[in-house]
């Protein structure tokens, strides 16, 4: 559990990152938590023969709650969103997903950042950030631009950010209605052996705007538009809530792995789909 | 003097002796980040070495290129099996009387297997040097499955096959194919199959019990140093077993024994992994002779979970017989034995199924056969005892898991079942059909006391509501109800059947009183987080009567402690703190001498009394310890020597048989496979209890780490021989989190052989915890037609279970 010889940097802003990201190319790599790098630098499993540190950038530390909009800067710490009140009141299901994630060392540490950007499929934001609707904000040396959590992720690491680019905050519509993020993992600490993230407005008895967004499940987390589609108009009556499953199983594709067969990984997720729903109903 | 006001309560309370809940001594060092591991001993010009290990786990070398990694800065030699061969080092016995390599000699048995071994300036440079040695590996046909293995023409010990094809015999017989390492058998075959061929119910059952890792916090590691000037060798080393290991090292190496010097640290949790030797200790060895420096290596993470000793791995088979009342008849159990690569079991010389014979359990069954047969796979060598004594764990498992399935064939209540069949109290000393003698025990008293303690019979009328709620479709959830009774065969042991590569297994205990009234004892024992500093102590205060905060233990030092045996297998207590006791005695029998000197009187005359010897009748006059502590020094005494020292070297005329009654109550969700532990209750009788807090520590570690065995830890291969569970994100090790809330509880029945009545603890609760929580699972589904499920019963294995029995339909 050594790594290999790296060269590290701490610059002070933006623009000695991006220098340093320009001249060094995909041998760069920035540096938020390191909760996920680190450990797979030990492994060896990545080679980052120029690890640059975003801790003395500043500026991305920042949570701005708005009517409409939120803001999260990419340094912000699970244990941050945690612990700010007014997000919690503003979308309560960033506290419930993040209190899942890992154990209280971990989230002191890990930011919403490097958890959105590193692009593993068993992070817990990428597939919230989804259900949420969130756009992330990159920085290159072309300047910033805005990408929809739900067009970033192509496969495992690989996402729509480019290597000289950095990604420095999370956008997200003020969420609306019902939440629930609901997680079945071995124990603390550990991925999702699936997780479902669901965003449901109700009007009258009726659903009338469902999200749902799964996580561990495949190779990016899923949007399953079909699956919130297939709430819409309902009373989200056992019915519904069984087409949406039918729906998400569709989208999703899982491998097995030491937590499970695939068989088990659809049923579960059918069933903590089931309960993520009839929580976030619940709540509507 | 105060000694003198004091009324006897308090001065039995000063004592802290046996019976009372001292706090750990060893804390205050510990919760400080103070403790010295071995990682923490840093030498002048200390170099670090490290291993290239084989990522296949069966393959050819067909060449070692070192060239690239001696040109990494840093780096100062490399070596191979070639370098240690001029030296008979690259091959090492192994505890159980196999060899096994040290560094690969022409091909490899597991993923993982060292291959080469890196010396250089520090660990980093040394890391280095391992991805610049090139190996060329030609791939073999893997075999994970022991009984393909006794199956498959793949020869994977070539060097225990004659040039002419024959198979010579192992360290324990005759071996049936090439890939098979022993058969052992214990009890009586023919009439086995007789009682259960004639019997009125039979109850058949196949278990895995599967491969898992004691996994202690602190990894594996040591530290050589050479000292070529005036020829010492001292050598650091997470050993469970320091004697033992200087013992071996002078044997192989031709080091003269008074030249070796072996010290073990601070360790940080051992649980068997850290018995036996090492690659790693006869390659710093070497590498410290070699380079004239200091040498580390320590294992990480990984290394320590794939490479280092693994526990379990028996695939049991098993009939039971009884009578159509319940009354069991006979017991026939046969068990394939996955001892991987090499056989670095490490058990007792003439077990080498440890003491798998103990698995007629608690009951009196008059009739039993045990077969083993261990083979040969492409694993990771080892075959510990993972927290418990030699291969108890899996004995206590088969036989509470063929009890359930008893009373299932039988339609029976498996707490009743037990009940009839428990060895009664009258019965002790019993002699059980596998041949041991059984010490002392009141079964039928402790189990009452669970049973009703837990509300047993309310607790199956819950479980019955529950399975109506279930099949109307109200619940998802089942509750569980986990019973198991364990009887625990430790503290190996009399040396006339225990020795290790044939080292007796007495224990040993030396003490010197100061002249002040203070003392240090050192003993052949060592702790690993089991608090001895703080319990021998005690033991010390009850037997000489100077305060237990007045007296230093000390061990791990091979050249200050006496021999001994080493820590492991719940022997501690049993044998070295019988010789404590027995050296205590000798220090309190010229105590009394000087006593009645210097009290004018006869040394009848005088008897103990806490903390002093009084004269008989006359309570007034006495001599305190601390007193006579002093004139043994600093007064001549006609016909005394001076001083007050003693040593007692103790080989237990028996094992001893610790018992207890466990309990657990589980809901399970059906649809996930999620378990939720509601209660557990654990009843411990133990004998004598030294401290009870300590005693309650012990079993809530043991209970966690048979949580984890039962519900998820296993080091799991796929079918090319990679481990699946290298790392802690696969291999479950549990956090307060996943763990339940403990009730404890005990009975008290003294071993009568043991000098102070004591009997082992630390291991009991892994042994009793593990068929507990499995059996609470079991029995969750046992309403819908579950005779049997192997462990770990993790969230998918669950699921399937009730996926099979149609519970998602």
């Amino acid at each position: 559990m050594i790594p290999a010889a790296f060269e590290y940097y701490r610059p002070k802003d933006m623009a000695g990152v991006l220098s340093i990201l320009e001249e060094h190319g995909d041998d760069a790599r920035v540096m938020a938590g390191g909760h996920s790098l680190i450990p797979m630098m030990k492994l060896r499993m990545a080679d980052v023969p120029h690890l640059i540190d975003l801790q003395d950038v500043g500026g991305m530390s920042d949570i701005a709650v708005t009517a409409d909009s939120i803001r999260i800067g990419a340094m912000v710490t699970q244990h941050d969103i945690i612990d700010h009140d007014g997000l919690a009141s503003a979308a309560p299901i960033l506290r419930e997903a993040a209190l899942q994630i890992a154990d209280p060392q971990v989230r002191y540490m890990g930011t919403v950042g490097g958890n959105v950007a590193n692009g593993d499929p068993g992070n817990d934001m990428p597939g919230l950030m989804q259900c949420l609707d969130a756009a992330f904000t990159v920085v290159g040396a072309e300047g910033e631009r805005d990408i929809p959590a739900r067009d970033f992720y192509e496969a495992a690491y690989m996402t729509a950010r480019e290597d000289e680019e950095v990604l420095t905050a999370v956008m997200i519509p003020a969420p609306q209605g019902g939440y629930a993020y609901e997680k079945q993992k071995r124990k603390i600490g550990d991925y999702a052996t699936a997780a479902a993230a669901v965003q449901i407005v109700k009007d009258g008895g009726s659903c009338v705007s469902a999200s749902i967004a799964m996580t561990n499940l495949s190779d990016t987390p899923i949007y399953s538009e079909d699956a919130g589609a297939a709430l819409v108009g309902t009373s989200v009556d056992d019915a519904a809530i069984k087409a949406a499953i039918a729906a998400m199983l569709g989208d999703i594709d899982p491998t097995e792995d030491n937590r499970g067969p695939v068989a088990f990984k659809k049923h579960v997720a059918g069933v903590i789909l089931r309960r993520a729903i009839e929580r976030a109903w619940s709540r509507a | 003097m105060k000694d003198e006001v004091d009324s006897r309560e308090d001065r039995v309370a000063n004592l802290k002796g046996m019976g009372c809940s001292r706090k750990r001594v060893e804390d205050a060092r510990f919760t400080q980040g103070k403790g010295n591991y071995v990682d923490d001993v840093k030498l002048d010009g200390m170099l670090f070495g490290d291993f290239v290990r084989s990522p296949y786990a069966h393959a050819r070398i067909k060449s070692i290129d070192t060239e690239a990694a001696l040109k990494v800065k840093g780096v100062l030699a490399v070596l191979t099996a070639k370098d240690l061969e001029p030296l008979g080092l690259h091959w090492m016995p192994t505890l159980a009387g196999d060899k096994q390599m040290v560094l690969a000699d022409g091909k490899v048995l597991f993923q993982g297997q060292e291959v080469a071994f890196v010396v250089a300036e520090d660990r980093y440079a040394a890391a280095d040097g391992i991805e610049a040695v090139e190996v060329e590996y030609e791939e073999l046909e893997v075999i994970v499955d022991p009984f393909k293995a006794m199956e498959s023409d793949v020869v994977l010990r070539e060097d225990l096959v004659a040039e002419d094809g024959s198979l010579p015999d192992g360290a324990h017989g005759p071996r049936k194919h090439h890939n098979h390492i022993f058969t052992w058998e214990a009890g009586d075959k023919e009439p086995t199959e007789e009682v259960i061929a004639n019997a009125e119910v039979v109850a058949e059952e196949s278990m895995y019990y599967h491969r898992t890792h004691p996994c202690p916090l602190e990894t594996c590691g040591c530290v050589a140093s050479m000292d070529k000037v005036n020829g010492k060798l001292t050598l650091w080393g997470t050993f469970q077993a320091p004697h033992a290991i200087r013992t071996v090292v002078s044997l192989i190496s031709g080091i003269e024994e008074h030249n070796i010097r072996v010290i073990s640290p601070d360790i940080g949790g051992g649980f068997g992994n850290k018995v036996g030797a090492y690659p790693g200790y006869v390659c710093s060895v070497v590498a410290s002779i070699v380079t004239g420096k200091p040498v580390k290596w320590i294992e990480d993470r990984m290394d320590n979970l794939m490479t280092t000793a693994f526990a379990r791995d028996y695939w049991m088979k098993g009939r039971i017989s009884a009578t159509k009342e319940g009354k069991i008849t006979g017991l026939h159990c046969h068990v394939t034995a996955d001892h991987g690569g090499f056989d670095a079991c490490a058990d007792p010389t003439k077990f080498p199924a440890g003491f798998m014979n103990i698995c007629t359990g608690s009951y009196d069954i008059p009739t039993a056969f045990l077969e083993v047969d261990g083979v040969y796979t492409n694993k990771a060598p080892g075959g510990v005892s993972y927290r418990c004594s030699f291969r108890v764990t899996e004995a206590v498992y088969f036989i509470e898991r063929m009890i359930e399935v008893l009373a299932i064939e039988l339609n029976m209540d498996a707490a009743e079942l037990r009940r009839i069949n428990f060895i009664k109290k009258e019965q002790f000393p019993y002699t059980a059909a596998l041949g041991w003698e059984y010490d002392s025990g009141d079964y039928h008293t402790a189990w009452d006391k669970a049973l009703k303690t837990v509300d047993y019979e309310g607790l199956r009328a819950e479980q019955a509501q529950r399975v109506e709620d279930f099949k109307a479709g109200k619940t998802r959830s089942l509750m569980g109800i986990g019973l198991s009774f364990f009887t625990e065969i430790v503290g190996a042991g009399p040396v006339k059947n225990c020795d290790i590569l044939g080292l007796g297994m007495f224990d040993s205990c030396e003490i010197r009183i100061h002249p002040t009234g203070s003392a240090i004892a050192r003993l052949g024992t060592i702790s690993q987080g089991q608090g001895h500093a703080t319990t021998f102590a005690q033991i010390l205060a009850s037997e000489i009567g100077l305060p237990a905060d007045s007296i230093t233990i000390e061990e791990g030092d091979t050249d200050t402690a006496p021999y001994g045996l080493g820590t492991y297998g719940s022997r501690s207590t049993p044998v070295a703190g019988a010789a404590t006791a027995m050296a205590g005695r000798k220090i309190r029998a010229k105590a009394q001498m000087i006593a009645a000197y210097l009290l004018e009187v006869h040394d009848d005359d005088v008897e103990f009394d806490v903390d002093r010897f009084v004269v008989k009748g006359a309570p007034e006059r006495f001599k305190t310890m601390k007193e006579i502590a002093f004139a043994a020094y600093n007064q001549a005494i006609p016909g005394i020597e001076p001083g007050l020292e003693a040593v007692s070297y103790y080989d237990p005329p028996n094992m001893t048989y610790p018992f207890g009654a466990y309990i657990c109550v589980m809901d399970i969700d059906v649809d996930t496979g999620v378990t939720d532990i509601r209660r557990f209750y654990a009843l411990d009788d133990c004998g004598t209890r030294i401290n009870p807090m300590i005693i309650e520590g012990q079993v809530h570690g043991g209970l966690t780490e048979a949580l984890a065995v039962a519900l998820g830890q296993e080091i799991a291969y796929d079918d090319m021989g990679n481990v699946k569970t290298g790392t802690l994100m696969d291999f479950f090790l549990p956090t307060a989190w996943e763990v339940p809330n403990y009730e404890t509880d005990y009975t008290v029945t003294p071993s009568p052989h043991h000098p102070i009545g004591a009997k082992g603890v630390g291991e009991s609760p892994h042994v009793g915890g593990v068929p507990c929580f499995s059996n609470a699972v079991q029995d969750a589904f046992r309403a819908f037609g579950n005779r049997h499920t192997n462990m770990p019963h993790d969230h998918w294995r669950i699921w399937k279970t009730a996926n099979e029995l149609g519970l998602h339909d």
